[in-house]
């Protein structure tokens, strides 16, 4: 099951990175999230995997797709001078090696095996909720206030000109 | 069940082809996808490891990334709303002003 999951999460990231539409990026974003919010339920976060829907799937790519269209973007991305292709070139060589030392260091490290028993409750809102509400209270209020000044921000900026 | 290597494996590769996106593309709307694809591999590395350590604190992060990640986009949709309002395009090799 995660093989299949993550194949068609793979593929569709590539197929969102390739494509020229901005409408077609935007929807294989949402399969790849949804393929992840799977995973999540397999590695027992089931609460996390409903915000990915929620939050991500949801909120985020409807975002997306309202500024999308809103925009109704015509142009075309043109060919690139030969200087620009070989900054970018040098910019894949660059990704490609950070990638390949990530393998590396995944496959030299000594990974924890896969505990016998999950504590009770793993993943779920009541456990996830405890752990938010006492150990990490000071970061949720800090999110809190972050999410406002984003509202703020987001509002001053997208508000159309009324001088 | 499948080892950790492989949820890890997986989600380098998610973020490799997510920072290909931000080098090669050049329309920003599909820059900023590909930011929150490369966000989303970094979520499934925590939960893979929150899972396997058996210790929860991995769900918090991801739940902290998720809220950034939602303000980020929101004020980053807005700020290139605003681009396209002043200069008709959203193409990052045009938007050079402060180039010096």
């Amino acid at each position: 099951m995660f093989y299949i999951i993550g194949g068609v999460a793979v593929l569709s990231a590539l197929i969102m990175v390739t494509n020229k539409k901005p409408v077609t990026a935007a929807m294989n974003l949402i399969v790849t999230m949804l393929c992840l919010a799977g995973l999540y339920v397999i590695l027992d976060a089931h609460l996390i995997a409903a915000l990915q829907i929620i939050v991500y799937a949801g909120a985020i790519m409807v975002l997306f797709l309202f500024v999308i269209m809103l925009l109704n973007i015509q142009e075309k991305e043109g060919r690139l001078s030969g200087h620009k292709i070989f900054l970018q070139f040098a910019w894949i060589m660059l990704v490609g090696y950070i990638f390949i030392s990530m393998v590396k260091l995944i496959g030299g490290g000594s990974l924890p095996a896969r505990t016998e028993e999950s504590i009770n409750g793993f993943g779920t809102t009541k456990a996830v909720g405890e752990i938010l509400f006492t150990d990490f209270l000071l970061p949720f209020e800090i999110a809190s206030i972050l999410l406002l000044a984003a509202m703020v921000g987001a509002v001053i900026l997208a508000k159309a000109k009324v001088d | 069940m499948v080892p950790l290597n492989h949820y890890l494996i997986l989600s380098a590769i998610l973020f490799t082809i997510g920072a290909v996106g931000v080098f090669t593309r050049r329309n920003a709307l599909i820059i900023y996808m590909c930011i929150e694809l490369m966000l989303n591999a970094v979520n499934l590395t925590f939960i893979a490891f929150s899972k396997f350590l058996n210790n929860m604190d991995g769900h918090i992060f991801t739940f902290m990334i998720m809220t950034v990640a939602a303000a980020e986009a929101a004020v980053g949709l807005a700020i290139i709303l605003a681009i396209f309002r002043n200069r008709e395009t959203v193409n990052v090799d045009d938007i050079n002003l402060m180039k010096g």
